[in-house]
């Protein structure tokens, strides 16, 4: 397994703070600009880089999302400029963990063994793919953690304690908690509501639980860092990109700075919320 | 690739993981995969199950229609001058197509499941307007997810949705056809998994869909075997039925599978051409395996794995995937998957406007064009069956645009 996401998680263990995971869409609105923002996201604060893989049906995304996948896809995204990119950020930033996150179809048409070797050599650290839940293990998980590559599962509102066993038995890096039953970029989580939910998965793993799903603002993510090991943030960032494209859809020179502005905030409500348990 | 072996029966998928052979499964979000055990465990105790049995049964008799009438096509089968060519007449039945035999099975397993709330996606509207009728019949709230093309092409279903109480909501996304319907569905099922119950309308989607779907549209073959045996003292020599997710054809397929000497043919929408790119639907001659909406199958991508929109003239038919089934049967070389375009279709709906007073709907017409094509090379003591899935009164307005009027 990569060591960098078990390294980056006992860092901030030791700061006794919680993790900021920040999303962004590779090759949205193009290549060059995704990349400017990606090799800026540690520097702005974020701990721990989620990369898109763009995807024509993502059928787990609110607009938001939907819309980078399409804006990246018309720039002629695809896997492999995405892995390049990876690559590219790791010539000049060796310790951040890059987990890629999308739906299997595209890596199922590169072929999974040809991806693991890839995205190994790329130096991706971890997947999360999102239409493979446990039952699909064969498919990409188990050989994914042959790799060495960590696969990290979503567990949800509707996964229960009976399930949680099977959800959380190839999960390896981290678990990542879908705080709402929804797709991304929803209603705002209730924090109380998860603290609840992050206790029960913690009762049967020793990973470190991230929250995403509806984290918009520095105050609410202060608020979901103080009863988890990390944040999620992706809908606000891909927004904020968004708004800050020309009639066009072209990037502009404010486009990487309105994204990085909204980090440095979310970093600085993650850093507000001290870990209550180390 | 090697040959696949040949099983013993055709008849006994899927697997308990709701495979058939490579195809199937459950790809899913993980909030939506407890839904779907869920579902699984209620549908078999239910397929099983004397009350919800005989209440199919009796919906079926009193309210559907069934068994629908299977119809010698005489002037027909003398036009094409070969082969005996009988309708199975499915567009007959209640709401006008066979997706009510897979809605009022489904509504059943919804209200047995304390479901409140019913969401449907819609390509023609066949089955929107399907739902929405078992909807009404059921008093149960219903949202269809159309495409926003589709709602502006088959505006006279969405009125008739519409007047059943059903809230129809077009969808922006992407080209704004069946698929896009279908990722809205789920986003939809995925924030209201408390309540909702998904009736989706073809033999797609993650097990136990396929499975379920088959059986309830499997009445079709099934009475279709019977009615044969009765009317022609012999199974028919070739079954022919059109292919979009291919609710009707694994409907009627299913009971002839394991009759060798049954042809089996599925007319897939070629469209504009198979050579055209993007100008078809026909996912399993001009498609590749891949990964949609649930489960592996034959689908419309580019070689990123990104997925294609897809043309046919027939709304029902422009889905860029199949059901997973077919796509085991085309494998398995059980059954023969042939192109149909645009144009073919066109001329076989008006061949049987015109030769047998029926109107058909253009997904159905399709199933007819390879008709025309195979029965010249039968002889006239062989017979061939159509499932004439749905009725064409929709599709008016396609047609006289195709012949350069406007309505």
């Amino acid at each position: 397994m990569t060591k960098r996401i078990e390294n980056r998680f006992s860092a901030l263990k030791g700061e006794g703070r919680p993790a900021l995971v920040t999303f962004l869409m590779a090759g949205d609105p193009d290549g060059e600009t995704a990349f400017e923002i990606m090799r800026a996201l540690p520097g702005a604060g974020a701990d721990l880089i989620e990369l898109g893989m763009p995807f024509s049906d993502p059928m787990a995304d609110g607009p938001a999302i939907q819309k980078a996948g399409l804006r990246a896809l018309a720039g002629g995204e695809t896997l492999k400029k995405t892995l390049a990119t990876v690559a590219r950020f790791r010539e000049s930033d060796t310790d951040t963990p890059v987990i890629l996150m999308g739906y299997f179809n595209p890596i199922y048409v590169y072929g999974v063994d040809a991806f693991l070797d890839d995205a190994l050599a790329a130096g991706v650290d971890g997947l999360i793919v999102v239409d493979l839940p446990p039952e699909m293990d064969s498919e990409l998980c188990k050989p994914a953690l042959d790799a060495g590559l960590s696969f990290i599962r979503l567990a949800t509102p509707t996964t229960d304690e009976k399930r949680l066993p099977a959800v959380l038995q190839n999960t390896s890096g981290f678990v990542y908690y879908v705080s709402i039953t929804g797709i991304t970029g929803s209603a705002a989580p209730d924090a109380g509501k998860v603290g609840g939910a992050v206790q029960r998965i913690k009762a049967q793993t020793d990973l470190p639980v991230c929250v995403g799903f509806g984290v918009r603002t520095g105050e609410q993510a202060r608020a979901i860092a103080a009863v988890a090991d990390g944040v999620v943030v992706g809908s606000a960032l891909v927004s904020a990109l968004e708004a800050s494209l020309d009639a066009k859809g072209a990037a502009g020179t404010g486009s990487a700075e309105a994204v990085l502005s909204i980090v440095r905030d979310l970093a600085a409500g993650v850093r507000a919320a001290r870990l209550a348990t180390a | 690739m090697n040959q696949p072996l040949t099983p013993n029966s055709f008849r006994t998928g899927p697997d308990e993981e709701g495979r058939f052979g490579l195809y199937g499964g459950r790809f899913v979000a993980e909030t939506l995969m407890p839904l779907i055990l869920d579902l699984e465990r209620a549908w078999k105790e239910a397929r099983v199950d004397p009350d919800y049995k005989g209440e199919l049964t009796s919906l079926a008799t009193h309210y559907v229609g069934r068994p629908s009438a299977l119809y010698h096509a005489e002037r027909l089968s003398q036009h094409f001058g070969g082969a005996q060519v009988y309708f199975k007449r499915e567009e007959l039945n209640h709401t006008g197509s066979h997706k009510i035999n897979n809605c009022i099975g489904q509504i059943l397993l919804a209200k047995k499941m304390g479901k409140t709330r019913i969401i449907a996606e819609t390509g023609a509207g066949q089955h929107g307007v399907a739902t929405a009728t078992v909807c009404a019949r059921f008093g149960l709230p219903c949202v269809i997810f159309m495409g926003a093309t589709d709602v502006e092409r088959q505006k006279p279903n969405v009125f008739r949705m519409k007047l059943l109480g059903a809230e129809v909501r077009a969808v922006t996304a992407g080209a704004g056809t069946l698929k896009d319907a279908m990722n809205e569905a789920l986003r939809d099922w995925v924030t209201n998994v408390a309540d909702t119950y998904y009736l989706i309308g073809t033999a797609a989607g993650p097990h136990p869909y396929p499975e379920m779907v088959r059986e309830l549209q499997s009445v079709i073959g099934t009475e279709t075997r019977q009615q044969m045996l009765e009317d022609t003292g012999k199974l028919p020599d070739a079954v022919v039925a059109c292919v979009g997710g291919g609710s009707n054809a694994i409907g009627m397929f299913h009971a002839f599978l394991d009759d060798p000497d049954v042809a089996i043919y599925g007319a897939e929408a070629a469209g504009h051409g198979l050579d055209v790119p993007n100008g078809h639907a026909a996912s399993m001659s001009g498609g590749r395996p891949g990964v949609l909406h649930g489960n592996r199958t034959y689908l419309l991508q580019d070689e990123n794995g990104q997925i294609l929109e897809g043309h046919s003239i027939s709304a029902g038919l422009d889905y860029p995937g199949v059901g997973p089934e077919h796509s085991w049967l085309k494998d398995s070389g059980r059954v023969n998957y042939v192109p149909v375009t645009d144009a073919e279709a066109m001329e076989a709906f008006h061949l049987c406007t015109r030769f047998e007073g029926i109107i058909p709907a253009l997904e159905s017409a399709h199933g007819l064009a390879h008709v025309a094509k195979l029965a010249p090379t039968m002889r006239p003591d062989q017979s061939i069956v159509l499932c004439l899935s749905g009725r064409g009164d929709k599709d008016v307005h396609t047609v006289a645009a195709s012949m350069g009027l406007e309505l």
